[in-house]
C-alpha cells in the first residue's frame, strides 16, 4: 500500500520536500543538544521541564481523541462517520509518534532510556505512560491496518479486530488520563494538584483533536476527491462544541477553587499567568489570546448558522486548537514552576534552537500523516470509481 | 523486469554503503591486528586472572557500581580470597595509570564506546 | 526438521551454554562493606539557624562541599548546580514570617539542602530508581543510571535538585579531588556524603561548620538514642521541618 504514496502531483511532493527539509533542521540541532546538553534550551534548574513536555502533553490529547469517531463509529454504528474513521484513525499514529519523539528529545542521557525497561519501576507514573502510550501506538497500527486493508477490498473489518477497536476506547482514555497523573500527584507543584486535571486534559483532547481532524477532513476535500460528508463534519463540529464548553466551563471551576479560597499557593500560579507577577509576565498574552480565541470558537460552535456554515467552521476549529495549544502547550507545564518552592520567580521562555527541534518534530509529524493520509485518499479515490 | 535498470543501480549504492566500513578500514590503512596494551606500572597481578578480567571486566565494574552505590560495599573479595576496594581510579587505575595507553586502546579498537572517563577520571578534567 | 535431529541440536545448544554458566556459578567472589563503615539506622542532621548567625557571611559549608564534590561554578544562573545553600529564612519557612516580622530574620540566611525525606516524593516518580532510599534513610542518586527526565527535580518540593545542563568539566576550579564529576544530562544533589560515611567519616558539611566553632550543623544517627542528634529532636520543642504538612517527613531538623 505505501506505493500508493510514491505517486504524486507536484504540489504533494513539493510538501514532502519542504517537511522533510524542516525535520532535517529539526534532526541537526538535536544533534548538537545530543552533544552539547540540554542547555541550548530555555530551560533552567527552576523550570525543569518546558516547551519539549508540554508539546508531548498536547499531542496525547490529540492522539486520545481519534476514541471521539472511534466510539460512535465501531461501538454505536454511527454510519455517517464511514469515511471519516480512517482519518481519525491515521491521526493518532503519528500524534503517538510525536509523542514519544518530544520526550526522547527531552532526556538529558538518551542513551539510557532503555533503563526504564531494564529496571521497571510501577510506582512511577512516567514507567506507565511509556507502557500505555507505546500499547496506544501498537493498538491504532494494528487496527488502522486491518480496517483499511477490509475497506480497500469492500469488506467490513475482519471480526477478530472487533475486541481490539473495543480495547483502544478506554486504552485511549488512559493514555491521557497517566500523561495528567504525572502532574496532578505531586505536593511540589500547587498549580498542577487538583483532581480536575484529568478531566480537564480529557474535555481539552476531545475538543482539540476533532477541530485538528475537522481542519484535515476539510483540506483533504479540499486537495483530493476524498469526501468525508457534510453529516460527518457536522457532527464532528458539535462534539468539539460540547468539548470546549466543557473545557472552559473546567477552567472557570479551577478559577473559582484557587480565587475564592485565596490561598497564596494556588492564586500565584494563576496571578502569574494571567496579570503576571513581580513584574515577570511573559505568559500573560499569551493567555490572553487563548481566552479571545475561546471566547470566538465558542460563539461559532454555539450559533447552528455559524457551525453548520463549514468556512466558518475552520474558522472555529482552528480558533479552539489555538487556543487550547496556547493552554496546554504554554501555560499549562511552565506555569507550575513559576514561582518555585522558595517563592523566586525564574521565567521560562523557549531558545530558538529548542523551537527548531519542536519543529523537526512537528513536521515529521506532517510527513507521517500527508503519507497515510495519501494512501487512504487513492484507496478510497480507486474505491469510488 | 520492470525498472531494472533502477534496481540495479539501488542494490549497488546498497552494496557500497554496507561495505563502508571494509574499504574505510582498507583506504586507512590499519592492519586489524590488536592493539599493544601498556603494561601495569606495579607489575603484580590484577585482582582477578588476566584471561577472566579479559572476558567480564565489564561485568565486574557493572557489579561494582551497583554494589559501591546501590548497597554501599565498598570491598570486593576475589576469588582468591583478597579484599579490594571497589574503586575505578582507586583499584583498577593505582595499576592502569593512563586509560589512554590501556582501556582505551582496546575499546578504540574494537568501537566500543566506553563513558567512565565522563566522570571518573580527575586528571583529565578542566580540559 | 525431523524431530531428533530437532532434539539433538537443542540439547547440544543447552550444553554449550551451560559451561560459561557453570563457569559464573563457579566463581567465588562477593562484594561487602567496607570495615568501619558507619552504620546507622537513621541518619538525620540538625541545623541551628541562631549558631549559624554567628558567623556572618560564612559559608563554610558550602564551600567544602562544593570542592570535594567537584561541584561546577557555572555563571549561569539557570544551569546552576548547588547541593547545599543558604537561602533566605522567609522563603524557606514561610509559615513562620508575618507581617509584622523584622527584616533581619525575613532576610536571615537558611542553611538548605536535600531534607532525605522518609516518603521522598523524587524517589517515588523517579521511572528508573536512579534516585532511591536506603535503608538508613539516605535518599541516594545512581548516577549510572540516571536518564535525565529531571521528573525528580518536578518532584521534589524543596528545590533540592541539580541538573547537568551542560559539561560541568570546564567549570570545576582547583585541585582535582577524589570523587568523580557528573556529566551532561543526569541529576545531581547532596547524599549525606554516603561516600564518607560508607568508610566512617561524617559529612563535609558537618565537619566544616565544627571547624568554624560554630557547630551549627549536628548529623548523627537517630536510631541511637545516645547521639547527638537524638538528644536535640527528642528534647527541643522549637523544632520545626520544611513544609511538614505535604507529608514527606523531612529529616533534616531547624532549631528557629
Amino acid at each position: 500500500m505505501l506505493d500508493k504514496a510514491l505517486k504524486g502531483s507536484r504540489g504533494y511532493w513539493t510538501l514532502l520536500v519542504v517537511l522533510s527539509g524542516i525535520f532535517l533542521v529539526g534532526l541537526v540541532t538535536y544533534l548538537q543538544q545530543y552533544s552539547v546538553g540540554l542547555g541550548i534550551t530555555g530551560l533552567s534548574r527552576d523550570v525543569s521541564w518546558g516547551l519539549y513536555i508540554s508539546q508531548f502533553t498536547f499531542m496525547v490529547g490529540v492522539a486520545a481523541s481519534a476514541v471521539m469517531v472511534v466510539l460512535p463509529y465501531y461501538v454505536h454504528h454511527y454510519k455517517a462517520f464511514g469515511k471519516l474513521a480512517i482519518l481519525g484513525e491515521f491521526v493518532a499514529i503519528p500524534a503517538v509518534i510525536m509523542c514519544v519523539l518530544f520526550v526522547f528529545v527531552d532526556m538529558g542521557q538518551p542513551r539510557r532510556v532503555i533503563n526504564i525497561l531494564l529496571h521497571p519501576t510501577p510506582h512511577s507514573v512516567m514507567f506507565w505512560d511509556l507502557i500505555v502510550l507505546n500499547g496506544y501506538l501498537v493498538l491504532n497500527v494494528i487496527i488502522s491496518r486491518a480496517t483499511f486493508r477490509a475497506e480497500r477490498r469492500g469488506l467490513p473489518p475482519p471480526g477478530w479486530v472487533k475486541p481490539i477497536i473495543y480495547l483502544s476506547v478506554p486504552w485511549a482514555v488512559s493514555i491521557h488520563t497517566v500523561t495528567a497523573f504525572l502532574y496532578c500527584g505531586l505536593a511540589a507543584r500547587p498549580f498542577w494538584l487538583t483532581a480536575i486535571l484529568a478531566p480537564r486534559f480529557l474535555a481539552s483532547a476531545f475538543a482539540s483533536g476533532p477541530s485538528l481532524l475537522i481542519i484535515l477532513a476539510l483540506l483533504v476535500r479540499r486537495f483530493s476527491k476524498f469526501d468525508a460528508g457534510k453529516e460527518a463534519i457536522a457532527k464532528l463540529a458539535e462534539i468539539v462544541a460540547y468539548g470546549m464548553a466543557v473545557n472552559v466551563f473546567f477552567v472557570g471551576l479551577e478559577l473559582f477553587t484557587a480565587l475564592y479560597s485565596n490561598i497564596p499557593e494556588h492564586v500565584e500560579h494563576f496571578q502569574y499567568l494571567f496579570l503576571g507577577l513581580h513584574g515577570h509576565g511573559i505568559l500573560a498574552p499569551w493567555m490572553w489570546t487563548s481566552i479571545g480565541l475561546a471566547v470566538v470558537a465558542l460563539v461559532i460552535l454555539f450559533i447552528p448558522s455559524l457551525r453548520r456554515n463549514e468556512s466558518v467552521l475552520v474558522v472555529g476549529a482552528m480558533a479552539v486548537v489555538g487556543s487550547l495549544w496556547i493552554d496546554k502547550g504554554l501555560g499549562m507545564v511552565i506555569t507550575g514552576f513559576v514561582p518555585n518552592s522558595f517563592g523566586h520567580i525564574t521565567e521560562y521562555w523557549p531558545t530558538m534552537k529548542e523551537t527548531l527541534i519542536v519543529l523537526g518534530i512537528y513536521a515529521l509529524g506532517a510527513l507521517i500523516i500527508t503519507v497515510l493520509y495519501k494512501i487512504a485518499i487513492e484507496v478510497r479515490e480507486e474505491l469510488q470509481s | 523486469m520492470y525498472s531494472l535498470g533502477k534496481i540495479l543501480v539501488g542494490l549497488g549504492v546498497f552494496a557500497g554503503l554496507v561495505s563502508a566500513p571494509a574499504w574505510y578500514g582498507l583506504a586507512s590503512g590499519s592492519k586489524g591486528t590488536p592493539p599493544e596494551l601498556e603494561k601495569s606500572k606495579e607489575g603484580k597481578d590484577c585482582i582477578e586472572p588476566a584471561a577472566y578480567m579479559r572476558a567480564k571486566h565489564m561485568e565486574l565494574l557493572d557489579e561494582w557500581r551497583d554494589a559501591v552505590v546501590r548497597r554501599a560495599e565498598h570491598v570486593y573479595v576475589a576469588s582468591d580470597g583478597q579484599h579490594h576496594d571497589m574503586s575505578l581510579t582507586g583499584t583498577c587505575l593505582r595499576c592502569h595509570s593512563d586509560p589512554a595507553k590501556f582501556c582505551n586502546k582496546c575499546h578504540e579498537y574494537a568501537g566500543v564506546d566506553v563513558f567512565c572517563w565522563d566522570c571518573h577520571q580527575e586528571k583529565k578534567r578542566g580540559l | 526438521m525431523r524431530r531428533r535431529s530437532f532434539l539433538k541440536i537443542a540439547g547440544l545448544g543447552v550444553a554449550a551454554g551451560a559451561i560459561p554458566i557453570a563457569r559464573a556459578l563457579g566463581r567465588a567472589s562477593s562484594t561487602q562493606a567496607a570495615p568501619g563503615a558507619a552504620t546507622g539506622k537513621r541518619w538525620a542532621m540538625v541545623i541551628d539557624e541562631q549558631k549559624c548567625l554567628t558567623k556572618q557571611g560564612c559559608t563554610a559549608c558550602v564551600q567544602a562541599c562544593n570542592k570535594f564534590h567537584n561541584i561546577p561554578a557555572i555563571p549561569d544562573p539557570r544551569h546552576e548546580i548547588k547541593w547545599i545553600w543558604k537561602e533566605r529564612h522567609e522563603n524557606v519557612f514561610k509559615e513562620a514570617v508575618t507581617p509584622y516580622t523584622p527584616a533581619e530574620v525575613k532576610e536571615r540566611p537558611t542553611v538548605v539542602l536535600c531534607n532525605h525525606c522518609d516518603n521522598p516524593p523524587c524517589v517515588r516518580v523517579c521511572p528508573t530508581q536512579a534516585t532511591f532510599k536506603r535503608p538508613d534513610g539516605i535518599v541516594m542518586m545512581d548516577e549510572h543510571r540516571c536518564i535525565g527526565c529531571r521528573y525528580c527535580m518536578t518532584g521534589c518540593p524543596y528545590g533540592a535538585r541539580s541538573f547537568n545542563f551542560v559539561d560541568p568539566r570546564p567549570y570545576i576550579h582547583g585541585e582535582p579531588v577524589d570523587y568523580p564529576t557528573r556529566t551532561t544530562g543526569v541529576v545531581e544533589k547532596c547524599t549525606f556524603c554516603a561516600e564518607r560515611l560508607g568508610v566512617g567519616k561524617r559529612p563535609l558539611c558537618v565537619e566544616a561548620c565544627e571547624g568554624t566553632g560554630c557547630g551549627a550543623i549536628v548529623f548523627g544517627d537517630l536510631g541511637d538514642p545516645n547521639s547527638a542528634v537524638s538528644a536535640i529532636v527528642r528534647s527541643h520543642q522549637e523544632l520545626v521541618r520544611r513544609r511538614p504538612e505535604i507529608g514527606t517527613s523531612p529529616h533534616v531538623f531547624y532549631i528557629l
